[in-house]
């Protein structure tokens, strides 16, 4: 079950919102409302479902109504019309008092201009949310610090805000919104104040912090990049409407709209896309059983010069048609003998990472998920494909569709056991030729990107959590 | 000539009348209700006047001290304090001292909560404002004669003239400081869960403290500027002083009652301000 769940939400902010709300309904625009009415239409219809455990990431630029969107979630902003259910409580329905105390166990709040009391310390700030609930000042001190040293502010405690720097205001912020124990965390704009570099350093602390907490996370920004970064799902707003609610892979592969395809201009894919978006699907895969003669069949069928050959779901490395051959000759039983290494990547490397592989060999690559099974090979096409922003809309729908099909198929057949054949020939050597006509671009832009590979961008941030777990 | 449309002179009459039932129905009960107020007032007087000068004085620098943490002003206040004695005018100085203390007293205990209910509710504070600005506008011989009437000569109508001139700029910078905190920083206390109590306590009060201590030195200011006034209907002390040289022709003495009254203000002033300003930097809003 969702942890959130928002139906239908309006509001138009006005005198007298209630008469406007069946116009909004049938669909007035925003200036019109505005010209007849004297109302502003601050959300249109929105309708979401945020998953427990998820980092949901809503995005839009300034007055595009996403504050106003958070705002909902713990009333601080009543709607016009519309349900919110949190854990299945319809919070509408709370009084005064129960909503006090919904918000005071169920959700906290991180502010964009971090929101701290000027004239109590650090200490105090974080344990703000404890005073609220009347805990007493030993234990709400001892739980304030301890957080604080989560987010790396030990030695702070006695300062007052105004002495530290924006980054360690918002870290104060952030431990006074863990501080509570909240199932739910609002961030309205939390990162935005902070310059760049403090502003990356707060998102990996974050995703860190996520990966141990493991809570229900809203984040609002107006940042692609950082939404990219953060969301296991995004919905992005515009004028007060939902325009596209996905993956950062269905934002970034299946733009709904002008709109939200000007966002993804400047977005750098290597970083969000991994190597699973660049994957052929197997459309002949070798056992290790496999016969020799049988092979050589199929590869002349296919005029293709190896195949992928699997020891179970595992990848056991790549046959060519010459091993092939002198297995036959040979008179050998099956292949198992002549099969040679093959590279591999994983699913949730970048697609920067991949790219620096890539440049260094032109020999074929396999794509492996979490459990080293093997999903597909890569394709040169299809990468370069992806790492370069489509000219225009056409060649993004073109292309678009296929490569999320790709992810699925790929997904299909490494579940069944053993696979074989069919289906016209696909690239493997024949379009490495097309990566090397385009890798003047592919391989700056593998320059700039490799001094800043960290452990390989997420493919969704849940996939990014687990990866910086382990390191 | 405007022509009449409704004859001024009734009126007159009207309110003249209303005033004259006022004074007949409820002035005595009017006199018991404000007669603790005036036991106090009595009382503080007695004790600023048989208490021993020096030991004012060090009350006085010591306050200045908790209050600003400043050594040279704190003895300054002291230095200030004695000119009051060597100029003659202690016994004086001490009851307008009273008097003052009250009023102020009295204007914090009305202004405050005034203030943060125009901050809070909106219908309320329009209707405030025209009041105030009547309050500091009016000149204050009109609304002493009826208050003579109905309390009589002495200390309590001086006391009401001066609290009524002297609490709008408190009322106002009390509802203008509630009103100027961070809205991010209030929406984030009612985020956490804060009840309206806990928001005012531990949030906007605090926050507005800078603002409602210069809205009591305004109203410790003009206090002060309504003793004169307030000597006319029986109140003694420096105005009485100044009045006596008025009537008189007695430049000196009122010069020097004057100066006395300078004094007080610039203690009271400087008193209140530097805590202010000590508020104000503890509560990092530089």
């Amino acid at each position: 079950m969702s942890k959130i769940e928002v139906k239908n939400i309006f509001k138009i902010f006005g005198s007298h919102p209630a008469k406007w709300i069946d116009a909004a309904r049938n669909g007035i625009s925003k200036d019109e409302l505005l010209a007849k009415s004297g109302h502003t239409l601050g959300l249109r219809d929105i309708s979401l479902s945020i998953e427990e455990g998820s980092i949901y990431v809503i995005m839009g630029l300034s007055g595009s109504g996403k504050s106003t969107l958070i705002r909902h979630f713990n009333r601080l902003i009543d709607p016009s019309a519309g349900q919110i259910l949190v854990d299945g409580l319809d919070v509408m329905s709370l009084n005064n008092r129960d909503l006090e105390s919904f918000r005071r166990k169920k959700m906290s709040m991180v502010f964009q201009r971090f929101g701290l009391f000027p004239h109590r310390s650090v200490l105090e700030n974080a344990a703000y949310g404890l005073t609220v609930q009347g805990v007493g000042k030993a234990e709400r001190e001892k739980r304030a610090s301890e957080w604080l040293e989560q987010v790396g502010l030990a030695g702070f405690e006695k300062q007052y805000p105004h002495q530290l720097s924006g980054g360690m205001q918002q870290r104060v912020g952030l431990a006074r919104a863990l501080a509570t124990d909240a199932e739910i965390l609002l961030m309205d704009e939390a990162f935005s104040a902070l310059d760049p570099l403090i502003r990356r350093e707060m998102q990996d602390h974050l995703l860190a912090l996520q990966a141990k907490l493991n809570k229900t996370i809203v984040f609002i920004t107006h940042d692609l990049d950082e939404a990219l970064r953060l969301g296991n799902r995004i919905a992005i707003l515009k004028d007060g409407e939902l325009v596209q609610e996905g993956t950062p892979e269905d934002i970034l592969l299946n733009p709904a709209n002008d709109y939200v395809q000007s966002f993804l201009q400047d977005v750098n894919r290597t970083k969000v896309l991994n190597a699973s978006h660049a994957i052929n699907p197997p459309r002949l895969t070798l056992t290790m059983r496999s016969r020799p003669a049988h092979v050589v069949d199929r590869l002349h069928a296919m005029n293709w010069e190896y195949a992928p050959v699997l020891d179970g779901k595992r990848l056991a490395g790549v046959l060519t048609m010459d091993a092939a051959q002198v297995a036959m000759r040979n008179g050998a039983r099956d292949i198992s003998g002549s099969v040679e290494d093959l590279a591999t990547v994983p699913a949730t490397a970048g697609l920067d990472e991949v790219l620096a592989r890539l440049l260094h060999s032109d020999k074929p690559m396999a794509v492996t998920d979490d459990n080293d099974e093997f999903m597909g090979m890569l394709s040169r096409r299809k990468l370069v494909e992806l790492v370069t922003p489509p000219p225009s809309e056409s060649t993004e729908s073109v292309f678009a569709p296929s490569a999320a099909s790709v992810a699925a198929k790929a997904q299909a057949t490494s579940d069944g056991a053993v696979v074989a054949d069919v289906s016209p020939p696909a690239d493997p050597l024949s379009t490495g030729d097309v990566a090397g006509a385009e890798s003047p671009t592919a391989h700056r832009d593998a320059d700039q990107l490799a001094s800043t590979v960290d452990a390989g961008g997420p493919g969704s941030a849940k996939e990014g959590v687990v990866q910086r777990d382990k390191v | 000539m405007f022509p009449e449309i409704i004859p001024a002179r009734s009126v007159r009459g009207a309110i003249d009348s209303f005033v004259d039932h006022l004074v007949e129905n409820y002035a005595s009960t009017l006199e018991t209700l404000s007669q603790p107020i005036l036991d106090v007032l009595v009382w503080l007087e007695q004790v600023l006047r048989s208490t021993p000068w020096w030991l004012i004085v060090i009350a006085v620098v010591a306050i200045a001290w908790l209050v600003s943490r400043k050594i040279v002003l704190s003895l300054c206040m002291g230095v200030l304090l004695c000119m009051l004695g060597v100029i003659g005018l202690w016994d004086a100085g001490m009851q307008t001292l009273s008097l003052m203390l009250m009023a102020t007293f009295l204007s914090v205990l009305v202004g405050i909560p005034l203030g943060i209910l125009m901050a809070r509710v909106n219908w309320l504070r329009n209707v405030m404002l025209p009041v105030l600005d009547v309050m500091q506008t009016m000149p204050s011989f009109v609304y002493l004669i009826p208050v003579v009437m109905l309390f009589g000569l002495g200390k309590i109508p001086a006391l009401i003239a001066t609290v009524i001139y002297a609490v709008p700029p408190l009322i106002r910078l009390t509802d203008l400081g509630i009103r100027l905190v961070d809205r991010e920083v209030l929406e984030a206390s009612r985020a956490f869960g804060a009840t309206s109590r806990q928001q005012l306590f531990g949030v906007q009060l605090p926050l507005a403290l800078p603002n409602i201590m210069a809205g009591v030195n305004q109203t410790t200011m003009m206090a002060l500027s309504m003793v004169v006034i307030a000597s006319m209907i029986g109140a003694r002390g420096l105005g009485y002083e100044v009045l006596l040289g008025i009537n008189r022709l007695e430049v000196g003495r009122g010069l020097l009652a004057g100066l006395g009254i300078v004094i007080l203000a610039v203690l009271f002033d400087r008193i209140t301000q530097s805590y202010g300003h000590r508020v104000r930097r503890q509560g990092g809003q530089r």
